[in-house]
């Protein structure tokens, strides 16, 4: 056995983040190449998941672990069940959140390695300072207490801490870092660590106030409005303080990148942890042995446990992968420039080797804490330049498809200054967005509407290119360099076996080899995107989600009808039964009358849909009810039938043959609807009020929409022991969402420009339904003109009385 | 000068190109030298009064039946069935021969005193007619006089009330027909005899009777056996009708069959050219030609269409008699053949034919793509005695555009049956077995098809059935100018031009294939030897 692993062997380690990248591979590792030793994990538990529960599903199961698996075979599950244990805790909490036992366990641990982080780069100022720069203390105060229990128990407790930081405290500008603490180096600039955080806390308070104020809350209310039309009070509501809470978030991310760029950093982790190691050695440097790991940009494993292991996408993923797509055409940097890029299993190897050598008794006294750089920048520079021209050679040679099946060409980055490409991407944005806003305001609805979501979704992907040029910018413009020295004699240090296993050399990695043959194969498997040519074979995501919904274990199918099944509306309907007994001379009048109130009529409905229906079916006052009841039968099977999807009416009938009950939900009228009957098992529609056999024009009780809906949905499931979360809701419109959302398939048909982009965030299921084209399709809706000439007007039409007398017979028999 | 009998033309050098139908629009086709072309006989001259014809027909029946003046008696059921929107084709000038005879009829029933009477449109499985095509075939003083009074009815083959079961054939066939037909004291039946396939006992045994009944000739298995249902004595559909019908007559149902057949003048004077023969044709005919073409070439498809389904033909009165089934049909029959018949030799490799925008089930509809095959492999395909004109393996050519487009209000099983059923499969034995009980017993469509203007949910497969014995027949079908996807969903091929079709067809029948082209409109019936 071998120095590393002898000092090792047997021990227990105290991981925090081990659900993280690092952490991850760091446990998988210690677990595999450390003989006998145990690993406590600090998990924050889930909402309906044990620390230990989270521990199996989200790092055991991992494929990190396939070797070990592989390796243990069926002893698998008791190997780990006897060496990993998960403790529950939160390095965002004072004591880390730990329980006597969790304590207990950490005063037994051998090394406690913290590497959770706050990793992304856009972090909200005060959960990076939470996390980053208070966290490391947290943790090594927790291990002095669990010293002390030690000791109280007559044992040593924890003897070595190692708190996972960045090369990048040290800042980017140019010249060389050494391996060392802050505070003596040329980079650093003097701030008090606690003003810092009382100040990121007290931000918080204050953005919170201003997101409160009432000038603020309006334009909350008014961009909801704006996103979802008329969706009702409470989805408004709902997304109006999602937005406030966005906007929270979003200034407290400026907050934090403004506040470290004014010290010279490019943006908040690298300056909360800069600051977190600093208040770790100025309180706890002279009581806890402590090691400082700082590796620099961490990518895929170059070997162990496989080569091309990755976890989660990182930092220069998803720049590659919107490379790949096409998606950015430039990206600043210095083509000159170093790269400074690690494979994860340096890092881990470095880690191990590091508490290995602490554990070694060498008899050394404990010079206080060390730094050990962990980058390949000195070594091994890999040039900027070489990279894009390796990653534009792999995706020529391998390109990815677009829906199309065509390959995406990559375009060759001539590495302008960040300045211009900023400006571009902006400029491409704004008008994006201005085009978002004029389409958005059109009547659109269908395969423009999903057009339109398309531009949306261009649109997000503009911005989040931006975005990934102003957060990352900066590292390809990195001209630091992160001096190896102590690691290189920590390496000089290791005999040939522990070399052989704990590869720690940034040497090792051949950057051309590394690219195309281990880090982009990885990236492209985890990305989910088309490799292949040619129209796919595997079911679409529009096949498998319209599986889901017609699978006979959902319950309960809901339908809107206007533009929903029928591509027709209140006012048609009006206006034929309105002219249907209208001498010839007065439908000129009236088609007049009525085309000049369209537009107003068009605003009321889009504003308050419940306010439209109850003013305009005012115009049935008086109306004879039985002569309505007869015609709405001919509106049906002339107008409405001609104008209805077929493939909505068959998605009804296909619905009923699962056993799924139907529900058509409409604020249409009854007499409207009711030929429909035997489609659904059940109608809820709106009703007008009679008296003697005429019409009042109002309605009998609030008409079922909006909101109205969802309840409406919900009690129904409820009274007939339905589940809604195995329900589906089909609608058109952004004021049918309470409804969509009520359930657990929500499909949008021919969606307007609102809820196509609300559809196409969420993944809902979208149909394009369409009208027959064979059918009679009127240019105005009117009822045919009424030729009854011998027996004069007002007498039933003999096609409709008939109509009338078979509907009685055929009225029960659905 | 009397009308010339059909003609069969040896096209050669100096034949003019040929008239194909094209749905809503026609186009001049130059055929290869040694092609036949089959032309209708002109139209025979109508009656001169077709009124005093048909009070002789009443007053001196055929068969072993009374005149009808002695069959009506005051308190008697009197009930009077009349053939449907499917007939004739296009829908005639009016007076129709319906409105004519039914006229009469209720003249003498009220000279007898009879106050119990009712109309019946004996559509089947039809789509129930408007107002506008009621008072178009019966005339607006009928239909005042009964419809307001609920007396002219539909027949409802789903109202398990107004329906009676008369028995069983020898054979085991249901016979399931209206109850106010079969209860009534008499039963009088006044059809319009287009083509050789209507009337007889067909007229009541399928004009009024139930799914139940229908099925037992409505299936694949018979019409593969009917060669063709065009000729009586060689059809089971027909035979099973005659079973039918006899049993009707057993049951004591008193059928009176009144039956009419038309010249086949078929176009009104503007469009004459669409039935004259191409070397024939006068300055007048190209010029409306031209016309024509042109006009349409510049109109959308949905316009078109309105111009032709409001086209009503000119067609006239040849015959009518009246008395007991068998005997009155046997004349028609007769009459219908001195019209259409056109004696051909020998069968051909390829046949060609032109379909128009109008078959028996979309009058005021579009011929959707199940129609279109119905057109050409039930109706034109059957359009022959003793032998089909194309010989077994050889190939169909017609030209449609055969879009994917349905009626909905009309069709709406169609629609279904285009998506789910011949997606499946199109073997039409398959159909049926798989498919055909869901559609026929479906609830929504029963309740279109009672309530509104629809087919009923099984009517796409007795389609796809009328085209069984081609299907059986042929070695290939080639739609010119169809819809790519359309055709294929038929089981088909497509060609962008005639000569394309040709290519494609000589692959299945040799490379010098005979071929015949079928002029039809005028209707025509190849008499093959």
């Amino acid at each position: 056995m071998t120095r590393v692993r002898q000092a090792l062997a047997g021990k227990q380690f105290f991981i925090t983040g081990s659900t993280g990248f690092l952490g991850t591979a760091l446990v998988e590792r210690v677990l595999r190449s450390v003989p006998d030793s145990r690993v406590v994990l600090l998990i924050r538990p889930g909402r309906r998941a044990t620390a230990m529960q989270r521990a199996t599903r989200e790092i055991l199961k991992n494929d990190c672990f396939d070797r070990l698996r592989q390796q243990c075979g069926d002893r698998f599950d008791t190997e780990v069940a006897s060496r990993v244990s998960a403790v529950a805790g939160d390095v965002a909490t004072d004591g880390l959140g730990l329980d006597d036992d969790g304590l207990q366990k950490l005063s037994e641990s051998d090394v406690v390695v913290h590497s959770a982080a706050a990793v992304s780069f856009d972090s909200p100022l005060d959960s990076a300072v939470e996390v980053n720069l208070l966290g490391p203390s947290r943790v090594a105060a927790a291990v002095v207490t669990a010293t002390q229990r030690a000791a109280n128990q007559g044992r040593v407790g924890p003897v070595h801490f190692i708190p996972v930081s960045t090369a990048y405290v040290a800042g980017t500008h140019q010249g060389e870092a050494r391996e060392e603490l802050l505070g003596g180096s040329r980079f650093s600039i003097e701030v008090d660590w606690r003003t810092e955080v009382d100040a990121a806390r007290r931000q918080r308070g204050d953005t919170d106030a201003e997101s409160r104020r009432p000038e603020r809350l309006a334009q909350f209310s008014k961009d909801a409005r704006g996103e979802l039309g008329g969706a009702g009070l409470h989805l408004l509501a709902e997304r109006a303080e999602r937005l406030r809470e966005d906007w929270v978030k979003k200034q407290m991310v400026r907050v934090g990148q403004a506040r470290a760029q004014s010290l010279g950093w490019p943006d908040a982790y690298p300056y909360t942890k800069a600051l977190g190691e600093r208040a770790l050695v100025s309180q706890f440097g002279d009581t806890v042995p402590m090691t400082i790991v700082r590796p620099s940009i961490i990518e895929s494993a170059l070997a162990e446990p496989r080569p091309g292991w990755i976890r989660g996408f990182r930092m220069a993923e998803p720049i590659i992968v919107s490379y790949a797509r096409g998606l950015l055409r430039e990206f600043p940097g210095v083509p000159e420039g170093v790269t400074d890029v690690i494979p994860v299993d340096l890092v881990v190897a470095a880690i191990i080797a590091v508490a290995g050598e602490a554990l070694l008794d060498t008899g050394e006294a404990y010079r206080g804490p060390s730094v050990y750089h962990v980058a390949s920048g000195v070594r091994n520079p890999f040039r900027y330049g070489r990279l894009v021209e390796l990653v534009q050679s792999w995706f020529t040679e391998h390109p990815l498809y677009d829906s199309d099946g065509q390959p995406i060409v990559v375009p060759a980055w001539s590495f302008p200054g960040r300045g211009r490409v900023q400006r571009q991407l902006s400029r491409a944005s704004k008008a994006m967005d201005l085009a978002e806003k004029v389409v958005g305001s059109l009547p659109i609805r269908g395969r423009q509407a999903a057009w339109m979501a398309a531009l949306e979704e261009q649109h997000l992907l503009a911005d989040r290119a931006l975005g990934y040029v102003e957060l990352y910018g900066a590292y390809t413009e990195t001209e630091a360099r992160y001096r190896v020295d102590r690691l290189m004699a920590l390496w000089d240090r290791m005999d040939a076996d522990d070399r052989e296993v704990f590869c720690l050399d940034p040497a090792a990695v051949d950057w051309d080899s590394y690219v195309r043959d281990i880090h982009l194969p990885s990236i492209i498997e985890h990305a989910r995107v088309r490799t292949a040519p040619g129209k796919s074979h595997q079911p679409t995501r529009s096949e498998r989600s319209r599986r889901a919904i017609l699978s006979p274990d959902r319950h309960l199918a809901s339908f809107d009808l206007e533009n929903t099944l029928i591509a027709s509306n209140v006012v048609d309907s009006y206006a034929w039964l309105a002219s249907r007994h209208l001498p010839a001379t007065e439908r000129a009048a009236f088609v007049a009358d009525l085309l000049r109130e369209a537009p107003a009529l068009l605003v009321l409905d889009r504003r308050d849909r419940g306010d439209f229906l109850r003013s305009f079916y005012r115009r049935y006052e008086g109306a004879p009810a039985d002569r309505l009841r007869d015609d709405g039968w001919e509106l049906f099977h002339h107008l409405l039938l001609a104008k209805s999807f077929p493939a909505g009416f068959a998605r009804v009938r296909q619905h009923r043959a699962l056993g799924h009950r139907t529900i058509l939900i409409t604020g249409a009228l009854d007499l409207v609807v009711e030929p429909m009957r035997p489609l659904f098992d059940d109608i809820v529609c709106a009703h007008l009020g009679e008296v003697d056999g005429k019409f009042t024009g109002r309605l009998e009780e609030l008409p079922p929409i909006g909101e109205a809906r969802a309840l409406l949905l919900a009690d129904y499931a409820e009274a007939e022991g339905l589940q809604l979360e195995e329900s589906m809701a089909y609608a058109d419109s952004a004021s049918d969402l309470p409804m969509l959302e009520a359930v657990g398939f929500p499909v949008a048909v021919n969606p307007e420009a609102k809820l196509a982009a609300i559809a196409r965030r969420r993944g809902w299921h979208v149909e394009h339904w369409h009208k027959a084209d064979g059918g009679a399709q009127p240019v105005l809706p009117l009822g045919p003109v009424d030729r009854r000439g011998s027996l004069g007007r007002g007498r039933t039409s003999a096609a409709a009385l008939s109509g009338a007398a078979r509907r009685t017979a055929a009225g029960p028999s659905r | 000068m009397s009308p010339r009998p059909g003609f069969v033309l040896d096209v050669d050098r100096s034949t003019p190109p040929t008239l194909f139908w094209h749905g809503e629009r026609f186009s001049l086709e130059r055929l290869p030298e040694g092609s036949r072309v089959i032309y209708a006989p002109e139209p025979i001259d109508p009656l001169k009064d077709p009124s005093v014809a048909i009070r002789a027909a009443l007053n001196s029946p055929v068969g072993d039946t009374e005149p009808l003046p002695a069959l009506l008696r005051p308190g008697m059921k009197l009930t009077i069935a009349f053939d449907d929107i499917s007939l004739p084709l296009p829908p005639m000038e009016r007076p129709d021969n319906r409105q004519m005879v039914i006229e009469q009829v209720l003249d003498m029933a009220a000279d007898a005193g009879v106050d119990d009477v009712a109309l019946i449109v004996a559509l089947a499985l039809h789509r129930r007619m408007t107002e506008a095509e009621l008072r178009h075939a019966i005339g607006d003083r009928i239909y005042d006089a009964f419809a307001p009074n609920g007396l002219l009815t539909q027949h409802d083959a789903e109202d398990p009330e107004a329906l009676v079961h008369l028995g069983q054939t020898d054979q085991g066939e249901d016979v399931e027909i209206n109850r106010r037909a079969a209860e009534s004291d008499l039963l009088i039946y006044v059809n319009i005899n287009l083509v050789t396939m209507d009337g007889g006992h067909k007229s009541v045994a399928t004009g009024l009777a139930s799914y139940r009944s229908l099925r037992h000739h409505h299936n694949p298995q018979t019409m593969q056996k009917s060669r063709s249902f065009m000729d009586q004595h060689r059809s089971e559909l027909h035979t099973s009708n005659w079973r039918m019908g006899q049993l009707i007559a057993d049951r004591g149902v008193k059928v009176f069959q009144i039956e009419t057949t038309l010249n086949n003048d078929t176009f009104p004077p503007s469009f004459q050219f669409l039935q004259k023969r191409e070397w024939e044709w006068g300055a007048k005919d190209r010029l409306g030609y031209l016309a024509a073409s042109k006009a349409l070439d510049r109109t959308p498809t949905r316009y078109a269409r309105q111009i032709f389904h409001s086209v009503k033909a000119p067609h006239r009165m040849t015959s009518v008699q009246a008395g007991e089934v068998e005997a009155v049909h046997k004349l028609t029959t007769d009459n219908v053949w001195a019209q259409q018949g056109v004696p051909v030799v020998g069968q051909t490799d390829i046949l060609t034919m032109g379909l128009p925008y109008i078959s028996p089930y979309n009058v005021n509809s579009i011929l959707n793509p199940i129609l279109v095959a119905c057109l050409g492999l039930g109706y034109l395909f059957n359009m022959y005695r003793g032998k089909p004109l194309v010989r077994e393996g050889g190939v169909l050519i017609m030209t449609h555009p055969t879009p994917w487009e349905f009626n909905p209000v009309h069709h709406p099983s169609y629609i279904d049956f285009f998506e789910q059923v011949l997606s499946e499969t199109t073997d039409p034995i398959e159909v049926a077995d798989r498919f055909e009980e869901s559609y026929a017993t479906d609830p929504w469509y029963i309740h279109l098809y009672r309530t509104g203007h629809a087919y009923h949910g099984v009517h796409p497969f007795y389609m796809w059935y009328w085209c069984a014995h081609a299907l059986q027949h042929l070695g290939g079908v080639i739609i010119v100018g169809g819809d790519q996807d359309a055709v294929h969903r038929l089981g088909f091929r497509a060609a962008s031009t005639l000569s394309d079709g040709l290519e494609m067809a000589r692959d299945v029948v040799g490379p010098s294939p005979t071929l015949t082209h079928l002029h039809a409109p005028p209707i025509l019936m190849a008499d093959v030897q």
